[in-house]
This record gives structure tokens, sequence and C-alpha cells, in this order.
């Protein structure tokens, strides 16, 4: 089998989810990163040149947009086609079905992975309309260092001081953190690490990058709500 | 928990008379048994009554009844192999049991494991997953001398950890998707770790691997239930392991 083949049987398509979601998850990182300069003390200044930037990076920003498009799609594809596989390799189901506890790593979070990841990527859809292409909110401009630049740390304060868009997001950002809390730590076992001594680390490893990237990306909405503003 | 007084106990024990019929729950109330006993022989001694009294018996799968022969495929109160961990249902006794407790029984379910009658299902699937590559190619003649090759403790340790598997199917029937990834896993990493397997590598992940998807397992979703029920304990490293194998014949 070429190895092309050998990347669309349950393995391959394991591997896939992995490298692709730990690229997602490398992604969100750096989104983050971003984000944070909201809170430099010069009013969304550095935020703006940060997001000018990205605007500015030309065919680059057009390739990342495309490779993250397709991690995106190929991720969420796999997903859904595992949970749909469920049903065919288990026609009748148990009447009583019961985790063992101990190792196991079925709880709220990897049980819920499929339903996490259709609200995430619908939300995605949404947030991508919102604050890059602004479908719910009218373009303002702002101008700095002698250009003039979309002001999106005034859209973002804007978004945020709306209760129902600071739910809606704070919510999203929660089902992530439930998203990678199982997805970070399976990414590892799907990509070999296949030390036994180690496995109970990279699952605490997960949970840790899972409340870090949920908070930080919590933090924004809920202070700008809570403060009234940046 | 009862340690010494007989007990009564509400079975609701799955019967169905072939692969194509459908099935349903028999309850059966049982007086006086053992805490001492076995799951199996209380199983034994229902049908010992069965019979007395003219009706079929229950049919289930048995042989060695010390845990190492992986005949025993039932699902105890939702758990292959009971409540107990590290054991399979032949080792487990009633006294983990409480009198008066309602004790439900179902066969192993999956699509790959057909039930042939009542608690008994086929599992040649897993057979011909060993078959597909769970072997090592060696010349024949004469046995090669026990110390031949060096193998280092801790890589005989590693492979003996996986070479413990004795395939009874718990994990498929414990796997939300039904997953034969940590039966599969273990019987490739037990060669993975030994010079042995080391020529034939690639070739055994790709066939054992494209064999467990022909036989209609489903994928691995990593929740490690299997680990969970494995009357032997084995680690989910073992689909690690395989995974990592299957990097190596990527390239």
């Amino acid at each position: 089998m070429s190895s092309l083949q050998l990347l669309q049987t349950s393995v391959g398509r394991k591997l896939l989810t992995g490298i692709t979601g730990i690229l997602l998850t490398l992604f969100l990182v750096a989104h983050l990163a971003g984000n944070l300069t909201l809170f430099a003390p010069d009013g969304g200044v550095a935020f703006n040149l940060y997001a000018d930037f990205l605007h500015n990076l030309g065919p680059i920003l057009i390739i990342f947009e495309i490779v993250l498009i397709v991690l995106f799609l190929l991720h969420a594809y796999i997903g859904i086609s595992i949970y749909r596989g469920r049903k065919k390799a288990r026609p009748e189901n148990y009447t009583y079905y019961k985790s063992q506890g101990g190792p196991s790593k079925q709880d709220f979070a990897s049980k819920t992975m499929i339903y996490t990841g259709l609200v995430i990527l619908l939300f995605v859809v949404l947030h991508v309309l919102h604050f890059k292409y602004n479908f719910f909110i009218p373009h303002e401009t702002t101008t700095l260092e002698g250009r003039e630049m979309i002001d999106l740390a005034y859209h973002v304060e804007k978004a945020f001081l709306n209760p129902w868009i600071t739910i809606a997001y704070s919510v999203v950002m929660v089902l992530i953190g439930l998203h990678l809390k199982h997805g970070v730590w399976s990414a590892f076992i799907s990509l070999g690490a296949g030390n036994p001594k180690l496995t109970a680390l990279l699952y605490t490893i997960g949970i840790i990058v899972a409340i870090l990237l949920a908070a930080g990306f919590l933090i924004i909405p809920i202070y700008i709500f809570l403060n009234g503003g940046l | 928990m009862s340690t010494h007084e007989n007990m009564t106990l509400h079975l609701k024990i799955w019967r169905q008379n072939g692969p194509d019929s459908k099935g349903h729950f028999e309850d059966h109330t049982m007086d006086e048994v053992n805490p001492h006993m076995s799951f199996l022989e209380m199983l034994d001694l229902l049908n010992e009554r069965l019979m007395q009294n003219g009706k079929q018996p229950i049919e289930f799968d048995h042989d060695c009844r010390e845990g190492i022969c992986g005949s025993c495929n039932l699902v105890i109160n939702g758990i292959p192999h009971g409540p107990e961990m590290r054991t399979a249902a032949c080792q487990l006794h009633m006294r983990k049991f409480n009198d008066g407790e309602t004790v439900t029984i179902e066969p192993w379910r999956a699509k790959a494991f057909p039930i042939i009658k009542d608690l008994v299902v086929d599992r040649d699937a897993f057979d011909r997953i060993q078959a597909a590559g769970g072997f090592v190619s060696t010349r024949t003649g004469s046995m090669v001398d026990a110390n031949a090759i060096p193998i280092s403790k801790e890589a005989a340790d590693k492979s003996m950890d996986y070479a413990v598997c004795i395939g009874c199917g718990a994990c498929v029937a414990a796997c939300p998707n039904s997953s034969a990834s940590l039966f599969t896993g273990a019987k490739i990493a037990q060669f993975a770790k030994l010079p042995q397997g080391a020529p034939e590598r690639k070739r055994r992940v790709v066939a054992m691997v494209e064999q467990m998807e022909k036989e209609g397992f489903g994928d691995c979703s990593n929740y490690a239930e299997c680990e969970a029920v494995c009357p032997v304990g084995i680690s989910i490293s073992a689909i690690a392991e395989m995974r990592k194998e299957y990097v190596k014949a990527l390239f």
C-alpha cells in the first residue's frame, strides 16, 4: 500500500487527527498570544498594529489561512466519520453499560468530543464572519503610524459589551477547554507516546493545556464585559 | 458484602437462539449461592437447575477457569468481566456481590463478534488478525539456542507486558467504538520490542491493521476503557506502540 492509502486506515486516520489536532492547538496558542496584546495599556494600539501586521502579510497570510482551513476540515471530517462508525461497529447496543473507572479516560469531556467539536465548528464560522468579515458590526477604522487600518480593538470591545455575545463566547471557550482536555492527551497517544509510565503525566499535561487556553480566551470577554470596556 | 452466608441473586441473562434471531433478557432468581463460588460456577449451578426442570441451559464460553485462556466473555452489570479490575469472569467470586442484588449478564457486543447462542460469541476475527502478521517467520530445522540472540531484560519485560494478552476481547466489548486496537496493538507491540520482530515489522503492522479494519471493528478514540477492563492489565501504550510502528511503515 502507498503512504496515502496507509493514511486512510483506522490507524492512519488517528495519526491525521492527532497531527491536525496538535497543529490547531498550536494555532490557538498563537491566537491567544495575539489576543492578549489587548491588555497592553495603550487603548488597543498594540492589538490593532498586530492585526494590521497580519493583514499586510499578503500571500503568506493566504497560505496560512488555506492550511488552517484544511487542517480544521480534515480534523472535523475524520472526527465525524469516527463517530458515525460506532453504530456500524456495534449495531445492537448494550442494555447495561458502565465504565470500569480506574485508568479509563471515559468522562464528560471524552464522551462529548463530537458535540463540543460540532459546536466549535459552527463557532469558528460565526467567529470569522464576526471579526474577519465584520458581518454583524459596522466597519470602524483608525489611523495609527500614519496608516488607516481596521479598529479591531474597538470591534472586540463593542462585541463584549453585549451580554449575549459575552455569554455565548464564554460558553464556547469552556467547550474548547473540554475538547482539549481529552484531545491533547489523545493526540499524544495517537502519535505513539508509548511509555506506560508517561501516560498519567501526558494526561495531566493535557488538562493543564486545556485550562490555560480556555482561561486565556475567557479572560478577554469577561474582563471587557465586567470592566465596561478595555 | 457477604462472606459466609449463602446469597440470593436476581439474574437478568441474555438469551438468543442464533446469530440472526432476536434476543431477550430472561430473569432467574438464584438462591443458595455460595459466596466462594466463582461466577462461572454460579452459572453452572443455574444450568444444573434449569436442566433438572427440563429447560435449555444457558450457553456460555469457558475453558481453563484460571484466567489464562481468554474464553470467558460475560458483560456483568455493564462491565466486561464484571466489577473486579484485572480479573477475568472465571476468577470473579460471588462474594463481590451483595445478597439480593440484581446482576445483568450480556454477551460481548460488536459486529465483528457475532453472537452464536446466548452468551457465546464468535471471536474468529481475532484469529484472522493474528494470522495476518502476528508471528515471526523463521527457518525450520533444529531449534535456535536459547540465548543465541542477546536481549536485554528490559526489552524482554516490555515485550512480555504485551505478550500476556489472552485474546479474550474484553477491550472490544468495553470500547464505546468497538475498536480492537488494544488487542491488535498488544500483538504488534510484543514483537516490536524484540530483535526477532524487527525484519518483518512494517509488513506486520500494515497487514494486521488492514485485517482489523476488514473485520469491521471501530476506530479508537483513546478512551482507555480497554485498559480498565483488560483482565491482564495491558496498558493503552500498546495502541501507541502500534501507531509508532505504523509511522515507521509510512516511510
